[in-house]
């Protein structure tokens, strides 16, 4: 994460659904449970009182179980979706006041989609399909024709123009969404459960293409995800929500590290943390005052802790000392501290230093 | 009661009569137009240039070797005058049907309260007997080729208008989302995502019109509409059996010539769906 900048600003925002969401804004307002809610007064709440910024030039990812009201958040930030209540600032814009039209040409320079179950024309070839963003900009002929030939090459298809969705696998139909989203040149990418469908092996290609592509272009990308693997693998920063309500937001160490309450305990409990948690959070000030070659191995601060493993076993070592990117001594991991991290059991105490 | 609508639908007639028959005066310019081309084109280019329309639509040779021999048969067999009439009404019913279907099957899809007003009147459409509603055309039109393309056309409209509704409404929703998500407005989306892929059940509505159109030859015979129906009648009251038959059979092969040419090229317009990954 390069930039701090707040791209997107959720303030207060609820969803409810139901005959008439308005007529029961002040009995959420009050915190009614989702089950009163539901029983006495027949709505449901798809979105309690969500506050959170999404960076610039980050990876943002929103994760939570079916049901946690995730994909209902990100048609929030186009608005596919209206919200109940609550406000959505992207640079600086309150996109629940604009109009229609407003509202089209926002999401036609601002926002790309990538869908879950890729959404395809289907009675379009894949170069037509990745020129759809463009032809609805407005832009002009020879324009498009350069910018979709270019995309569908660095998703990987050149040669498929003249292919139907129907005739490529699912891997490749996502990289045509990928393509056409890409090829609109909006800052916004949004992407709800768009490696979900796919099988592992192309799912993780494609996790990588996104991130490489990520290096250069800089986007702001929403990522909706039910897999916690996933959300470790790409998000820089990643938001919990259960039940509709934010649980919690933060980069992954924090939420490896500090999980906010049981439900975020649970579901990172089943995650490998020696391949996401890196030397600095793990390690511990002190910085020996004599450092024995023969026996230490020297770790980069950002390394995994699978890694100093690694570099530990092979080096036949048995302290481990923390360098900054400069090569200074920032800190020191003891044999202990490694075991409990790679036996799940790091006690907060060791790690908030 | 019934006295008060009958005579307030005389004078209803009395008064408007003239010009409603003027606001239906392009309609006849069109049929009788349209009844002058086929009836004076010598035959042999007629049957090329149907035959011609039946390849570009479903790019078979089988059935243009069919619609040729059909043809044929018809004209030796002398019914190639009657068989040019129904034609040309079939084909300006059609064209007239499309024209009032699909904008009101669209109108349905997009909005609910247009779909509870149009429903209950195509049913009555297709239900009422078509006697029922040819009384007020004729008192109003008089006997004549307008009365009967109009009475064919109120039963020949409800399918192509209800499947075009259906067509539309059933277009996958995550590809109507998609785009939106990328700013369409109603008029793209509708050009480029709705209405191609409802075509597929935009074409059976067509063909349904042209089958229900076709059967409504005889009874429009019955208002002087000229045609394969008027041999057809005349066979009935006099008890012609073979000229009865062989109209019918006219009848009948342009129905199936219809019927076989829009299915193949509806079928032709869904190929993008092959290829084993549902989409």
């Amino acid at each position: 994460m390069s930039d701090k900048d707040v791209k997107i600003r959720i303030e207060g925002l609820s969803k409810i659904f139901g005959a008439n969401p308005k007529s029961v804004i002040p009995q959420v307002q009050q915190g009614i449970s989702k089950e009163d809610l539901l029983k006495k007064h027949k709505h449901v709440l798809g979105l309690d009182n969500i506050n959170m910024d999404l960076h610039d030039h980050s990876i943002e990812v929103i994760m939570g179980l079916s049901g946690s009201g995730k994909s209902t958040l990100i048609r929030h930030i186009n608005r596919l979706i209206d919200p109940t209540i609550g406000n959505i600032i992207i640079d600086g814009e309150n996109v629940c006041d604009m109009n229609d039209k407003q509202l089209r040409d926002f999401r036609q320079a601002k926002t790309a989609m990538v869908f879950q179950k890729f959404a395809l024309l289907p009675h379009r070839t894949v170069i037509d399909n990745v020129r759809f963003g463009l032809e609805m900009q407005g832009k002009d002929g020879a324009f498009i024709k350069e910018k979709a030939h270019y995309w569908l090459e660095r998703v990987g298809l050149k040669g498929f123009e003249k292919h139907y969705p129907a005739q490529l696998s699912g891997g490749m139909q996502q990289r045509v969404g990928l393509a056409r989203a890409l090829a609109c040149d909006a800052d916004i990418l949004m992407m709800d459960e768009a490696f979900s469908a796919l099988d592992p092996l192309i799912r993780s290609d494609m996790q990588d293409i996104l991130l490489e592509l990520q290096v250069e272009l800089k986007k702001t990308i929403v990522f909706i995800t039910h897999d916690l693997d996933e959300a470790l693998k790409i998000g820089d920063r990643i938001a919990i929500l259960n039940n509709g309500r934010l649980v919690q937001q933060g980069p992954a160490q924090d939420i490896l590290m500090n999980p906010a309450d049981d439900y975020v305990e649970r579901f990172v409990a089943d995650v490998n943390r020696t391949r996401v948690l890196l030397a600095k959070s793990i390690m511990s000030a002190q910085v020996p005052s004599e450092i024995n070659h023969t026996d230490t191995v020297v770790v980069g601060q950002d390394d995994t802790v699978q890694e100093v493993l690694h570099q530990m076993l092979t080096e036949d070592a048995l302290q481990v000392v923390v360098a900054d990117e400069d090569g200074q001594h920032v800190g020191s991991i003891d044999t202990d501290t490694l075991a409990e991290a790679v036996s799940h059991q790091v006690e907060e105490e060791k790690t908030t230093t | 009661m019934r006295k008060a609508i009958d005579d307030g639908f005389r004078e209803f007639t009395q008064a408007y009569g003239e010009s409603l028959e003027a606001f239906f005066d392009p309609l006849l310019t069109f049929l009788v137009w349209s009844e002058k081309v086929l009836l004076n084109s010598p035959w042999p280019l007629v049957i090329i240039a149907i035959a011609g329309l039946a390849y570009l639509g479903s790019r078979s040779w089988k059935l243009v070797v069919g619609v040729i021999v059909a043809f044929c048969v018809i004209g030796y067999l002398g019914m190639w005058e009657d068989t040019m009439s129904t034609l040309s009404i079939i084909t300006v019913c059609t064209i007239v049907a499309i024209a009032i279907g699909i904008p009101l099957g669209i109108l349905m899809a997009r909005s609910d309260k247009v779909q509870a007003v149009v429903t209950p009147i195509l049913d009555i459409m297709q239900t009422m007997p078509s006697f029922v509603y040819l009384i007020p055309v004729v008192m109003l039109l008089g006997i004549g080729k307008v009365p009967g393309l109009i009475a064919v056309i109120i039963y020949a409209l409800p399918p192509i208008v209800r499947l075009t509704n259906l067509g539309i409404r059933h277009v996958d929703p995550d590809v109507v989302e998609a785009a939106n998500a990328y700013g369409c407005t109603s008029w793209q989306k509708l050009k480029n995502v709705q209405i191609p892929l409802a075509l597929p059940s935009i074409f059976a509505g067509v063909n349904q019109t042209i089958m229900m159109a076709l059967s409504m030859v005889v009874i429009a015979s019955m208002i002087g509409v000229k045609g394969l129906g008027q041999p057809v009648l005349k066979a009935i009251t006099n008890q012609y059996f073979s000229m009865g038959l062989l109209n019918g059979l006219a009848i009948v092969a342009i129905a199936i010539i219809f019927d076989r040419v829009s299915q193949q090229y509806g079928l032709r317009i869904q190929k993008h769906r092959e290829g084993g990954h549902g989409v």
